[in-house]
């Protein structure tokens, strides 16, 4: 073959493979039990060479498994030994220190063989529907509370199911059949990418991925290198209080751009929380390099070598780098507010690139009904979970505004309310954006919004709540105003806590208002046109298009007239 | 309809509207320009063209089937009426927020679509219903006056409603029509419950508001076209093409407007379909190549694959999510921007990249000489030797061979250090790359293997990228109809009467309701036979049912159809093997101990499909008339070879052409890599098998 010509199959055969992997998560999501999986895609899977370095990862998927899943599969070369591998095994773990951050997620690695030869591996992940313990929540004080632990190890030899595993599984998990219909789904995914990559390897006729492999790494390692190196050297620092569980936390970020590299250090950053907020480093790591890489280098694909610049170090046993057995369920809590760290620092270094700080962490409860208990419940009340995920508002951009309800710097979709309502005696009796809660500025925040449940007749419920932005909200930047704070409470007035498990009895709803995202710039600059708009589509109150923006009482009064008539502008 | 019935199929698409007259086994076809600012005169040139052609008069036309972009078009353009929307207090957003997600996780500076209604023109009344259909809040018809009075007053033209739950109980939506009929009499209303009774609000109320915002639009076109045709002299009835591939009467298309959205590409699967069944095909994909996009469809047993759900108007790079859905039904297509004129540049990664971005017809390819200057695929096609620089369009348009060549060799060769044949091949390897992958995942999707299909390719760029995509699909035969540029007009010909009508009704097997299926079906069976009717009076109609299931928890559902007897005596233990059956194809091995739960129910009403007449297929004799040679480029070997060139109007039934070949043609050209040989048919079909 001619250099050239093997230069267009190297192009195809770098096509096929992110293609590959793009089937291997479709089919993931399909069949997977788990809401967060098939509704919020929360799940990952990639493919490897043979030396367990990623060459390509789904697009489909969410930020948080993109460096956890391209280490995962060198712990497991190591642990199970190259020696022990055999066609047709399976390796499986929850670790969440070598898999990616917390017991719910399950990730299965398959060993790839062609014509005899170990040529690569698969991987993917998923966010399973239960693993036992005390549920998905922040309460547990360690992992040992957070549910049943599987080590490295193989779920199958030789195609042959290792049912001692399976009968460990079935026995620890409140939902037995959706676990274990779940890791065969991880385990039929991998195939599936199997299949596709050898039916490549024969249509090119190659026998291993070594020149492939090294095609993508090269071309990968240096456009990202080329970006950073474009880039002038410097040092930042910033750090951002967050509300946490109990006490407020601060995250704290040392950001150094080094010719070739780009180094994430989070010391200062406050120690492990009691609750199970904590991130171990790989989902810290997550996080600090899709910033990164939104910002430098953001049409690269995820592999090895293209994640391989962006370095993040933290102290052992502060929030960001907790060890075992630090509990770690609600990872994604601290995790999501890493991006609008390491953007405080980003900001000083390369100004005007980054987006003001946003809503960061999801929105999401989890809703537990019963039948009422302070009187007789009728006949058909029953028990259900319901878990949400919801949206505050993203941080306004240096040219746009922020987007509202949707979710930075996750990649999850929210449930429709009428689907929620089936799968349990749950009401949702709004959803829809928060007026005023976008942060003030040239460019606005994006908006948060409201929520409020309550239950069926009958039930009562208990509601766990993740939320943060409470006390301490999002930033603006360079005169942009800050987001609106997180409220929430009982329709009575009574109180409610940001994060953990709370009554609600029954006949009360409780009220949520999700945060707003920041504002970038001073709001005295913002288009008098837009604020108009703003306050046509009421995004904005009079109020604040007055007080806030300045807007002239004649085009408050336009504004008026617009809506009165359903006129555009 | 008779064997001998004349009949006009008319599709309206971006560029051109392609009008095709069939009288008995004759057809006669023309192109002429869209006419946007009003549509229905290019139908009228086209008339009187396929009229002169065939020296008939309008007045003998005995139908006409119209399929368009229109509707399509109104909502990507966003130049539908003042609409306003009513809907349920707390959930004036829901088309706004949308899933809540970013389509691109990795562009900061995303922008999502704007929702079709801005946020001042949708209004919410004190009003709920909860998912088991009951009343919690009870609508008062007090409130709904003092709405519709703000409506009235503020000068609407069309009016959509969308409550929650309206899909288990529409009692609320229909007060709400009520009261405007009142007070509005002349107001255009859409219904949530009517246009799109399925669960998942954000999908039903999109689909009403679309439906409303382009109905007093298409109303109003479809009057016009009636009346000129009227005027000269056509007295038959005027049939539209729906996007789920069948045909509905006027008045329906008017009613439900949001039905005609991607009517073209449905007239593309279905023209595929028929030739399907010619051949007694039961697998069949079908590739339909254009100037800026491809569309990729499964036919099973003849017969398109459908879907619920789809998304219109994509406003980032084609990419999923950056539309806006609409739940009606559909033929599940696969659409990508790759087509002739799509343009390529090398990104950072030095990686060569093909559209979506699109060259059109102005500037158009580097090769028109019209001052494109970047390289598309028509001009790395003709560095290749797929195309002929003077026998183009027929003749109409003499290429520049050196204006490709320049493009390609200072927009992908200097950069990647390749000769400009390799940044042609290269070109068209990721074009051919983008293509095989999109038909891979939507197979992967539906639990289908492409080696076992047959590829029928149609579309002006199809013939020339067909057979390496058989290549790179592992498939073995490739048909190439011949009048592929028409290829919808004709399809609108061959599609039967038919409506499909679906509801939301939520079961689990374990709670199974016999008597209230048997009611939910027979409801649908009406209500889908009811449209078909009232274009047929005396038809003979078939139903198809299907019920769309999934294990409780998952959040897919997959279709499971039944028969006509199986629908009448619903039993659980039969649905539950049904299910397990469908799911092992899909996703291979069932998974126990989990209830089965039922989301969607649908009754597709139609009339039977038009009798095809089985061919007899030539095995191939003698060769065709060559008419000279040519250097074409071989993808398996990278080197260009000598090809035989043969002009498709000079092959006879059963000649037969051995690849390396080109097969010539005024509106495409078809290629035949090494290995292949194709036998014309006659049909006039190329019939072209892959060997091993």
């Amino acid at each position: 073959m001619s250099k050239q010509f093997s230069d267009v199959a190297n192009q195809v055969m770098w096509n096929r493979l992110i293609s590959v992997v793009e089937e291997q998560a479709q089919a993931l999501v399909r069949t997977a039990f788990s809401t967060s999986v098939r509704e919020a895609g929360d799940l990952s899977a990639g493919v490897y060479d043979v030396q367990g370095r990623m060459l390509a990862q789904a697009v489909t998927g969410t930020p948080g498994h993109v460096n956890a899943m391209a280490d995962a599969v060198s712990h497991f070369i190591r642990r199970i030994g190259e020696d022990n591998m055999f066609e047709g095994d399976v390796y499986i773990t929850n670790d969440p220190w070598e898999g990616t951050g917390h017991l719910h997620d399950i990730t299965v690695v398959s060993p790839t063989y062609h014509n005899g030869n170990r040529v690569g591996f698969f991987a993917c992940t998923a966010h399973i529907v239960d693993i036992g313990g005390r549920g998905f929540g922040a309460d547990a004080a360690s992992v040992y509370e957070e549910g049943l632990y599987i080590p490295i190890m193989k779920f199958a030899e030789r195609g042959e199911v290792n049912q001692s595993l399976v009968h460990i599984v079935r026995g620890n998990v409140r939902e037995p059949q959706q676990v274990v219909g779940d890791i065969y789904a991880l385990a039929t995914c991998n195939e599936i990418g199997q299949r596709r990559l050898v039916d490549m390897m024969n249509e090119y006729g190659i026998g291993d991925l070594d020149a492939i492999g090294q095609f993508i790494l090269e071309n990968s390692k240096r456009a990202t290198v080329e970006r950073i190196a474009a880039l002038k050297n410097g040092t930042a620092n910033a750090e951002m209080t967050v509300d946490g569980f109990a006490t407020p936390i601060t995250l704290k970020v040392s950001l150094a751009i080094e010719d070739e590299k780009i180094v994430c250090d989070f010391d200062g950053t406050s120690p492990v929380d009691k609750k199970g907020i904590n991130c171990p480093l790989v989902y810290t790591k997550a996080y600090a390099c899709y910033a990164l890489k939104c910002a430098i280098a953001p049409e690269i694909p995820n592999n090895a070598a293209s994640l391989q610049p962006f370095e993040t170090t933290a102290p052992e046993n502060c929030v960001l780098n907790a060890l075992h057995p630090a509990p770690v369920a609600l990872r994604h809590v601290m995790g999501h507010l890493v991006p609008d760290t390491v953007y405080g620092a980003l900001d000083e270094l390369l100004p005007g690139l980054v987006p003001a700080e946003g809503a960061g962490s999801l929105c999401n409860f989890q809703v537990s009904l019963r039948p009422r208990t302070d009187e007789k419940a009728p006949d058909d009340a029953v028990r259900a979970e319901v878990l949400t995920f919801n949206s505050g508002g993203a941080g306004a951009r240096p040219d746009l505004d922020g987007l509202s309800a949707t979710a930075f710097p996750s990649g999850v979709m929210t449930m429709p309310a009428e689907a929620t309502e089936h799968t349990g005696p749950i009401i949702i009796w709004r959803k829809e954006l928060r007026p005023d809660s976008g942060g003030a500025g040239r460019q606005r925040g994006g908006l948060g919004q409201f929520m409020d449940i309550g239950a069926l007749g009958g039930h009562e419920f208990d509601i766990s709540a993740m939320f943060d932005r409470g006390k301490y909200p999002a930033r603006g930047r360079r005169g942009g105003h800050d987001g609106a704070k997180t409220t929430i409470e009982q329709d009575d007035g009574s109180k409610m806590q940001g994060k953990g498990k709370q009554f609600v009895p029954h006949g009360r709803k409780v009220l949520m208002a999700f945060p707003g995202g920041a504002g970038y710039g001073d709001p005295a600059e913002r288009d008098p046109e837009l604020v108009k708009r703003d306050l046509v589509l009421g995004y904005i109150s009079e109020s604040q298009a007055r007080d806030t923006y300045g807007l002239a009482e004649d085009k408050i009064t336009e504004a008026r007239e617009i809506v009165r008539t359903g006129s555009s502008f | 309809m008779s064997a001998s019935s004349v009949r006009l199929g008319v599709d309206i698409g971006g560029t051109f509207t392609d009008v095709v007259l069939e009288s008995g086994q004759d057809f006669y076809s023309t192109k002429v320009l869209t006419t946007y600012s009003a549509p229905e005169n290019a139908i009228i040139e086209g008339l009187h063209k396929v009229c002169e052609l065939s020296g008939l008069k309008p007045s003998v036309i005995e139908q006409i089937i119209h399929g368009t972009t229109l509707a399509t078009n109104a909502l990507i353009e966003r130049r539908g009426a003042k609409t306003a929307f009513i809907t349920t207090d707390g959930f004036r957003d829901v088309i706004e927020m949308r899933t809540e997600s970013r389509f691109e996780q990795y562009d900061l500076n995303l922008q999502l679509p704007e929702p079709l209604l801005p946020r001042h023109r949708r209004y919410t009344l004190a009003e709920r219903i909860n998912a088991k259909g009951e009343v919690m809040i009870e609508l008062q018809r007090q409130d709904v006056e003092e709405l519709v009075d703000q409506i009235a007053a503020a000068g609407y033209e069309s009016v959509a409603v969308g409550f929650l739950h309206s899909y288990v109980n529409d009692v609320h939506e229909q007060l709400v029509v009520e009261v405007l009929k009142d007070k509005l009499p002349n107001a255009m209303v859409s219904v949530s419950s009517e246009v799109s009774p399925q669960m998942r609000e954000y999908e039903r109320f999109n689909t009403v508001i679309a439906n409303a915002y382009i109905k007093p639009l298409m109303k109003s076109y479809l009057g016009r076209l009636s009346d000129r045709l009227g005027n000269e002299g056509v007295g038959c009835s005027i049939f539209l093409m729906h996007s789920g591939g069948g045909i509905i009467s006027i008045d329906s298309a008017a009613e439900f407007p949001v039905r005609l959205v991607e009517s073209g590409p449905a007239g593309g699967a279905v023209f595929a379909a028929n030739i399907a069944a010619r051949y007694g095909l039961d697998k069949v994909l079908s590739f339909d190549m254009g100037g800026t996009t491809a569309k990729i469809c499964l036919i099973k047993n003849q017969t398109p694959k459908t879907s619920r759900v789809f998304e219109v108007a994509r406003t980032y790079r084609f990419k999923k999510g950056s539309g806006m859905p609409i739940s009606i039904p559909v033929i599940d297509m696969v659409e990508i921007g790759a087509g002739g004129g799509s343009l390529a540049r090398v990104d950072n990664l030095r990686q060569i990249r093909v559209g979506p971005e699109s060259a059109g017809s102005e500037p158009g390819p580097a090769c028109y000489g019209r001052g494109g200057e970047r390289p598309a695929v028509t001009d790395a096609d003709l560095v290749l030797g797929k195309l002929d620089a003077d026998n183009f369009a027929g003749g109409s348009i003499i290429l520049d061979v050196n204006g490709s060549a320049k493009a390609l060799s200072r927009h992908l060769g200097e950069e990647l250090n390749m000769d400009t044949e390799t940044a042609a091949f290269g070109l068209v390897e990721v074009v051919d790359e983008n293509m095989a992958n999109a038909a891979r995942v939507h197979a992967v999707e539906n639990g289908e293997d492409l080696a076992e299909y047959t590829m029928i390719a149609f579309g002006g760029a199809a013939p020339l990228h067909a057979s390496r995509l058989c290549e790179k699909l592992g498939m073995d035969r490739l048909l190439i109809p011949p009048g592929a540029g028409v290829g919808s007009a004709i399809g609108f010909l061959r599609a039967p009467f038919s409506f499909e009508a679906t509801r939301s009704v939520y079961m689990k097997l374990s709670d199974f309701d016999a008597p209230l299926i048997k009611k939910i079906l027979q409801e649908l069976e009406v209500e889908a036979t009811r449209f078909v009717r009232s274009c047929d009076s005396n038809a003979n109609i078939l139903t198809d049912t299907k019920m769309y299931m999934r294990y409780s928890g998952q959040g897919w559902e997959i279709p499971v159809s039944l028969t006509p007897q199986q629908a009448k005596n619903p039993d659980a233990e039969l649905f539950q093997q049904l299910f397990d059956t469908e799911y092992t194809k899909l996703f291979g091995r069932p998974v126990e101990g989990i209830d089965v739960e039922i989301t969607v129910w649908s009754v597709n009403a139609t009339t039977p499909p038009q009798a095809v007449e089985r061919l007899a297929e030539h095995a191939g004799a003698d060769a065709a008339t060559v008419t000279g040679t040519r250097r074409l480029h071989n993808p398996a070997t990278g080197n260009m070879d000598e090809a035989v060139v043969v002009e498709r109007n000079a092959i006879k039934s059963g000649n037969q052409v051995s690849g390396p070949a080109v097969i010539t043609e005024d509106e495409t050209t078809i290629i035949l890599p090494a290995g292949f040989n194709g036998v014309s048919q006659s049909d006039g079909c190329m019939d072209l098998r892959r060997e091993r």
